[in-house]
């Protein structure tokens, strides 16, 4: 067959996860629904003081940041010139295309107007102030270039070597603005949150936001490419990739240390300091966040416990969850918006993020599976999973 | 790695150092507060005159076409004639509250007293809710400065909701075709010449149409009348022809709300117990999009940035793809 190092897993497609999962999408398939027939309010928690829920939260803005490991790994290949990395290239932009695809989605389920949403494209309705806009049109754009960056595994697939060809011409454009783009659009998801200065909690409101998010986003795309390659070499019995995965863990390591270092050294400046310790939600959360910050950092930088699996795999799932929790609390918990509002999201609320997630997790498998999308196979003996 | 590419990631890191720098101090970062423009209109709200009549609440349905709303547990009895909406809502444009202490008995005390407050759209000077709109479906009229939602350019994102620093949008969530529902100051009842809904039917002129600049002297008048003496309210509008409502002047706090709060509004509330106590909370001077839009305008000002990373970029990648493509084709 042709010589790309990448392949086809095969194997079946319909195993019994797989049916958990799809079992799951139909469940948030029918609260969709529900919500398109009787609006958001039958299906959601939200309410007056808080009308962003987790649809937004989790599936549109962390959803993104799991998406990021295309984004990434980008920088360090095509950036930095570590082509030693190039194997974890193609499975981690087909990561950033669920991931971002179905972030998409979710918005379009999320939004109260959604059947004006084309508006957002007619330059007579943008308003630049706005950072909702520069997002969405940012991430409408970065959605493409990961369809185009992954089209070569179709190319290959389809047996188009010359269509092949041309395109890589032009794919270090297509690179370069899938480094470009995400920079903007994961900064600026930090930068949603600067007009709400009087009612974020001081432990999370700064001008460095956008700083703070782009940071977090890049840790937790590395983060996803490590728990991704453990994840799929495990269950698929291919050669493990932990070599490259433990070079690849002090970067992240000084990445989430430079974190850290900002994170407290903003709240020091700004003489938020005795906030951390009242007895109160926020100063709770905070310390958790920290904690699962603090641990993966730790682990990452440690040599001798960077090179154990199951010690990396643990670094990079606690790492999802801080980045994960830091998102959380500065759109949720630290805001506060007075006249007794509360929010805690509904069952059907959740069974439509799960359902979501399901039917990304879904597309994934059937992709690694159908097309070259894995690294070194040849020799592997593909087990049910 | 070679020379240029280490040149351009050293400038790169400059760059990003350099923008986080003044980010540092948020004032030096921030733009200017937008204006009131000289001609525009507003409310004098005065919480000492208000009765709690919740006169204004019903105008302002009818006046706005909303449905009334009742609580589930009695929407059996008499269903639609009557209204009990807790607060501002999708359904409900402004309400009346009323602030309680200890016995209850003086009108417009803190200790022991009572007092009204009426909450609806301040109608901001430089409106987070329009700089936030990505689809200009919130906008400020440049003249009379009020604050209007156009339904059929909102894509119902609910940044407005979530952004107004006094929680007034609402999203009519239990319809699935909601809309966002919020006080425009009866601009269509305004442009046939007719006043306000609600500054209309208030019975003691305690809701009071008018230019906010002529509003604002009003209010320093009444501030600095000695309490006791007797005062003609006006009514209705500032400088209309409408019999004034004369009463004692009574103690008032000494600050004028709406003033500075977040770059100003165009409601002014004085009242006889701390605003706080009353639910408008102390506000920074500053406009909270005077700093989301200047740390916008720095990062992404004619877009001058992000092309020049994106050229340097490009170059950077555009070698190392050559390079990893000779090896694949090599293999
Ligand atoms: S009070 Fe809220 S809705 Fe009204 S103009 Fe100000 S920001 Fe906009
Ligand atoms: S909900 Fe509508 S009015 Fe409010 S910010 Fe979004 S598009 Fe604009
Ligand atoms: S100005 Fe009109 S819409 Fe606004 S509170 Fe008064 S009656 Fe209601």
């Amino acid at each position: 067959m042709a010589h790309s190092p990448y392949q086809p897993l095969g194997g079946k497609l319909l195993t019994k996860p797989f049916m958990v999962l799809a079992l799951l999408f139909a469940i948030g398939m029918y609260f969709i629904a529900t919500r398109f027939a009787f609006g958001l309010g039958e299906v959601t928690n939200l309410n007056g003081g808080y009308p962003w829920g987790i649809w937004v939260v989790v599936d549109m803005i962390i959803g993104t940041a799991f998406g990021c490991g295309g984004f990434a790994m980008a920088i360090l290949i095509y950036i930095f010139n570590k082509g030693e990395y190039h194997p974890l290239m193609r499975p981690a932009v087909l990561g950033g295309l669920f991931g971002y695809t179905l972030g998409g989605i979710a918005v379009i389920i999320d939004l109260g107007r959604y059947w004006n949403a084309y508006n957002l494209l007619l330059p007579w309705y943008m308003r630049p102030s706005s950072v909702m806009l520069e997002v969405s049109l940012c991430v409408m754009a970065y959605v493409l270039v990961l369809w185009i960056e992954f089209s070569p595994a179709f190319l290959e697939r389809l047996g188009l070597k010359d269509a092949k060809r041309k395109l890589q011409r032009f794919m270090f454009l297509i690179i370069a603005l899938g480094v470009l783009l995400p920079t903007m659009h994961q900064s600026s998801l930090g930068s949603m949150l600067l007009v709400m200065e009087t009612q974020l909690s001081p432990l999370w409101f700064t001008t460095w936001l956008p700083l703070l998010f782009l940071i977090t986003a890049l840790a937790m795309g590395y983060a996803i490419v490590i728990l991704e390659a453990t994840l799929v070499t495990r269950a698929f019995g291919l050669p493990s990739e932990q070599r490259i995965l433990s070079k690849l863990s002090p970067i992240v390591g000084w990445l989430l240390a430079t974190f850290l270092a900002l994170r407290l050294a903003d709240i020091l400046l700004r003489g938020h300091f005795p906030q951390m310790f009242e007895a109160n939600l926020n100063a709770l959360m905070f310390w958790i966040e920290g904690v699962l910050f603090v641990v993966p950092t730790v682990i990452l930088l440690s040599p001798a416990r960077r090179v154990e699996q199951a010690q990396m795999f643990l670094a990079a799932a606690l790492l999802l969850a801080a980045g994960s929790l830091y998102r959380i609390d500065a759109y949720l918990v630290a805001y506060e918006p007075g006249n007794g509002w509360s929010y805690f999201p509904s069952v059907p609320e959740l069974m439509v993020t799960i359902g979501v997630i399901s039917l990304e997790i879904m597309l994934y498998l059937v992709f690694i599976k159908k097309l070259p999308v894995l690294h070194g196979i040849r020799n592997a003996q593909p087990r049910e999973a | 790695m070679n020379k240029s590419r280490r040149r351009f990631l050293k400038s790169a890191t400059g760059a990003m150092a350099a923008a986080a720098a003044p980010l540092e101090s948020a004032n030096a970062i921030r733009r200017d507060n937008k204006t009131l423009p000289p001609e525009a209109l507003g409310m004098l709200y005065d919480s000492t005159l208000c009765i709690g009549c919740r006169a204004c609440v019903t105008a302002c349905k009818e006046a706005n076409d909303v449905p009334v709303e009742q609580p589930a547990r009695l929407s059996a009895w008499n269903p639609g004639t009557w209204d009990a909406g807790e607060d501002i809502s999708g359904k409900t444009l402004n309400t009346i509250r009323v602030y309680t202490h200890g016995s209850k008995e003086h009108k417009d005390k803190a200790e022991n007293g009572y007092a009204f407050v009426k909450r609806h759209c301040l109608h901001c000077v430089d409106p987070s809710c329009v700089s936030v709109c990505p689809v200009s479906a919130m906008n400020k009229d440049p003249d009379t400065g009020i604050v209007t939602h156009d339904p059929d350019a909102c894509i119902g994102c609910r940044y407005c909701v979530y952004g107004c620093p006094f929680g007034v949008p609402q999203y009519q969530f239990d319809d699935a075709f909601g809309k966002i529902a919020k006080c425009q100051f009866c601009e269509h009842l305004q442009k046939q010449g007719q006043l306000p809904a609600c500054c209309d039917v208030c019975p003691t002129g305690a809701s009071l149409f008018g230019v906010v600049t002529e509003l604002q002297q009003e209010a320093e008048r009444r501030l600095a009348a000695r309490p006791g003496d007797m005062y003609e309210f006006p009514r209705g509008r500032l400088g209309g022809d409408r019999p004034t409502h004369e009463a004692a002047i009574p103690e008032y706090e000494s600050h004028i709300y709406g003033v500075t709060e977040v770059g100003g509004t165009q409601i002014r509330y004085i009242s006889g117990v701390p605003h706080e106590k009353l639910g408008l909370p102390k506000l920074p001077d500053a406009s909270p999009s005077s700093l989301s839009e200047g740390v916008q305008h720095t990062l992404y000002k004619g877009m001058i940035a992000p092309l020049a990373v994106l050229g340097g970029l490009a170059f950077l990648a555009h070698r190392t793809t050559r390079k990893l493509q000779q090896e694949e084709e090599e293999e």
